[in-house]
């Protein structure tokens, strides 16, 4: 299945890119699951992925825990925790 | 209810004006976040930074009487001493307009796709997260 997903802040810089389409194998149904996946492409998303990296999740725009379910033709955004305010 | 994410700056005594148009109200708390002595820039998730500053509001509305409030929050470009952010709540009476206005800033701190990147004059970076405010935010649980 097809899912767009999206970068922002220093994740955006170090991956080289905003956003891209990516298709997730089956069984990959969860955000720790296209975490560990985008992990597994190697270089830039094996550093920015690692697991000693702090990242929050949104699934079409609500922040959501590692265990939320993605399903085709979701939004799926990755970032380091907020600074705003 | 106003909620606005903009370049733009703004102008506190309007916004509070603006909301203070009934004749129920009897208080109106605002709060005013200013860049301190760096350049920065702002970015945000443009669709989810709205949604998230309407969620926490629809939290603060849902615990205090808030009967009109306005949550304006800048990107972009910010120099030293400009206006960051402004969140402003009317209600009744004090107690309510206190506690909502606070309430939002420590979730918008938190759990608002916004991220600060300071330059410094050893370039620029990524500001991160302070863990006191998760706990800022985790006190009204």
């Amino acid at each position: 299945m097809k899912v767009k997903v999206l970068y922002f802040a220093s994740l955006r810089e170090k991956i080289g890119k905003d956003a891209e389409e990516i298709e997730l194998p089956v069984g990959a149904a969860t955000v720790a699951a296209l975490r560990s996946h985008l992990r597994g492409r190697g270089g830039a998303y094996e550093n920015s992925f690692s697991e000693k990296i702090l990242l929050r999740a949104a699934v079409n725009q609500d922040m959501v825990p590692p265990t939320a379910a993605v399903k085709a033709g979701d939004e799926v955004a990755f970032f380091p925790p907020v600074t705003g305010g | 209810m106003k909620i606005s994410v903009q370049k733009e700056d703004f102008d506190l005594g309007a916004e509070v004006k603006a909301i203070s148009n009934n004749s129920k109200i009897g208080a109106v708390a605002s709060f005013v976040g200013l860049v301190r002595d760096v350049q920065m820039t702002l970015e945000h998730y443009p669709g989810m930074t709205e949604r998230a500053i309407e969620k926490i509001v629809g939290e603060a509305k849902s615990r205090w009487q808030v009967m009109d409030c306005t949550v304006i929050h800048r990107y972009g470009a910010l120099q030293p001493n400009d206006q960051i952010v402004m969140v402003a709540v009317a209600s009744g009476h004090r107690g309510d307009a206190f506690d909502a206005c606070e309430f939002i800033m420590d979730y918008l701190k938190t759990q608002a796709p916004f991220w600060k990147k300071e330059q410094t004059a050893e370039g620029a970076r990524w500001v991160e997260a302070k863990t006191s405010d998760d706990k800022a935010a985790e006190r009204w649980k």
